[in-house]
């Protein structure tokens, strides 16, 4: 995938980890990859492979002194974020880079209307008075689609519906017109057909205002939908990371050919159980010494236990970290062959 | 609001039907004859038949409390044995404000520093300045109030002459008196507030607080303490009804003319109509002040519904 100085932001060898009594949780371990102007990138992985944390950690919010980024670089419009003050970041936040979270029930204060809630961001970064935001609030209540937003615009969180809420949020999200939203599992918490409607609003917003998108799921639905590019997670490492074409049709890494195996189509007929990846994640405590997904591979062999394997560039661009698609394979593969 | 502060104080009338029932039981449930009682050991049997017949104690128990409310409504409480004058004038004159006065300033005491002993602690939570605030808390509320009365009678009024030891006249009077009354309610509230803070600040909510933009300051003050003090708002109320009960060991030990040492004299009296009267007006206070509580929760949670 070539580099271009289109990106909004581009990620570095990002690492964070988290100090606990029983060690050190490497939480997301030298993770890059960029996003271009206006473009969607999708982050793929299963609970506790490090996709929120990497987008807790672009915007610094990584709760200190128990996690802490320990290396890279986030570079944001030309910028070093990790350099940034706490006031910097401050500025930046919900103004330059908004996010989205997973669960609209929990994350607005219950205390406050979703018009203050809303208001609070633009007072902030827009400097405009109370009435000017208030105007603005209900400008953006409308923009997501909420009906009558004068009246909702005094209302409580708690005399709202799941989906109304992530609306609100969403609204909170793009009340200044970021350069880059940041969408962590932004349906999951939402029955289906709400989340037809939030992720319509999602990309039909990022196309007016021009926003680049970061989404973070584990819903494969999600991104055939919405995504440019891919990038797989595993224990805290991207292991695939290509256009969303290449990942659906035509998958290298078996996790991922994995991960869309285990997803029903409509198209084929299954006897019995849809297959599934054996085995569990491992401890973060005790991540294998080779490749984090030689416990559960079906190919692996002793290669794939006892040496981790890079990020390979492929001839299409697509990068992809596996033994499998390595010279080493190969040749081992020829040995093999002259032996027997 | 209003239909809500209607409804609310409709819930009291049953409060003070149980109140005042038991208050006026209590006269039948104290083992002997009230009448013997109050007319004293000497008094002869025409005496206490006519204290019987003085105190209606002839007419059926429904009649009775009847009475007895409906002239407390008119605001007679009887008259105490003690003084002969009405249970209402001795109670009113003086006495239940100056208690008002030192519960009053009390929770002020406890509130203030409670609050900042609180929110202090949890936001630098395992620092040096919240473990030392938390055992100094944990020493208020394990204190006696008698005890630390005394403590401070002995270092503040008799070493260094800073406060008078005894009275109820100045502002100077009232320094001790409140920080004893107070300190055990303030080390509560900062232990609550700390507690509360700390499940508050790991909400979600709070992170999306921080993903706007919005300062430290702002979340702790703003986001955080409205939904933290949900919780410290009941204890508060609590608090200012303990007090009005638990200014008896206070005003005893400052020897401040309040309520509390009214009731002990009165009891020691066997001054049954004195008694009465002052436990049913503790109780009245305590209901309107739960009451006040009540609207105050309203206020920082909306979601409070009577339904």
């Amino acid at each position: 995938m070539s580099k271009s100085n289109n990106n909004i932001l581009e990620v570095k060898n990002l690492c964070t980890s988290f100090f606990t009594d029983e060690g050190e949780v490497k939480a997301v371990d030298g993770v890059d990859f960029f996003i271009e102007k206006g473009k969607t990138v999708g982050i793929v992985g299963e609970s506790g492979s490090g996709k929120s944390i990497t987008s807790l950690s672009i915007l610094r919010l990584i709760q200190e002194p128990a996690g802490k980024i320990v290396n890279g670089e986030i570079i944001f419009k030309g910028e070093n974020l990790l350099e940034k003050s706490k006031k910097e970041m401050r500025a930046i936040r919900g103004n330059n880079i908004s996010m989205i979270f997973q669960e609209p029930m929990t994350s607005l204060n219950p205390t406050m209307t979703c018009g203050e809630q809303i208001a609070e961001s633009i007072r902030i970064h827009q400097k405009l008075s109370r009435k000017e935001a208030k105007e603005k609030a209900i400008e953006m209540l409308k923009l997501v689609g909420i009906p009558s937003p004068e009246k909702r615009v005094k209302q409580y969180p708690f005399e709202l519906s799941g989906g109304m809420r992530q609306r609100v949020m969403i609204a909170i999200a793009l009340a200044c017109n970021p350069e880059l939203l940041i969408a962590d599992e932004p349906t999951t918490a939402l029955d289906v057909t709400i989340q037809a409607q939030i992720l319509d609003l999602i990309r039909k917003l990022q196309k007016e205002l021009g926003t680049s998108l970061m989404i973070i799921t584990h819903d494969l639905g999600v991104v055939a939908e919405m995504c440019e590019t891919v990038a797989v997670m595993y224990c805290g490492k991207i292991v695939e990371y290509a256009d969303v074409k290449t990942i659906l049709t035509n998958p290298k890494h078996p996790y991922t050919i994995g991960l869309l195996n285990s997803v029903p189509r409509h198209d084929q007929h299954y006897e019995g159980d849809l297959p599934v990846i054996k085995g569990s994640v491992p401890s973060p405590f005790n991540l294998p010494k080779g490749c984090r997904f030689a416990t559960r591979c079906p190919h692996a062999r002793d290669i794939c236990h006892n040496q981790l394997p890079e990020l390979k560039t492929m001839d299409d661009g697509n990068q992809v970290r596996c033994w499998i698609h390595t010279d080493v394979w190969e040749k081992q593969e020829e040995e093999v062959a002259s032996n027997s | 609001m209003l239909t809500f502060i209607i409804r609310r104080f409709l819930q009291i009338i049953p409060v003070m039907i149980g109140v005042t029932l038991a208050v006026f039981l209590m006269m039948h449930l104290i083992p002997g004859d009230p009448a013997q009682i109050m007319a004293g050991e000497r008094a002869d049997e025409a005496q206490v038949e006519q204290m019987r017949e003085n105190l209606g104690l002839n007419d059926p128990l429904h009649e009775q409390y009847l009475r007895y409310v409906g002239n407390a409504i008119q605001g007679d409480l009887g008259t105490s044995i003690r003084t002969n004058r009405p249970v209402v004038n001795e109670i009113f004159d003086s006495r239940i404000w100056i208690t008002i006065e030192l519960a009053f300033w009390g929770t002020v005491l406890a509130v203030i520093f409670g609050l900042i002993a609180g929110i202090i602690s949890a936001t630098r939570k395992y620092s040096f300045a919240d473990v030392s605030l938390m055992i100094v808390a944990l020493f208020g509320m394990s204190m006696p109030n008698f005890w630390l009365g005394i403590m401070l009678i002995y270092f503040f009024s008799v070493n260094l002459g800073w406060f008078p030891i005894v009275g109820w006249e100045s502002w100077k009077h009232m320094v001790l008196p409140v920080i004893t009354i107070g300190s055990g309610g303030a080390a509560i509230i900062a232990r609550m507030t700390r507690s509360s803070m700390l499940e508050v600040l790991d909400n979600d909510y709070i992170r999306t607080a921080h993903a706007k933009g919005v300062s430290e300051r702002l979340v702790v003050y703003k986001h955080a303490l409205r939904n933290a003090l949900i919780p410290v708002v009941t204890v508060v109320g609590l608090q200012f009804g303990t007090l009005l009960g638990g200014a008896v060991i206070t005003e005893t030990v400052f020897a401040v003319n309040g309520i509390g040492r009214l009731v002990v004299d009165a009891i020691k009296a066997r001054d049954f109509p004195m008694v009465q009267g002052a436990i049913l007006v503790c109780a009245v206070a305590f209901v309107l002040v739960n009451f006040l509580v009540d609207i105050a929760y309203r206020l920082i949670n909306k979601r409070i519904d009577l339904n």
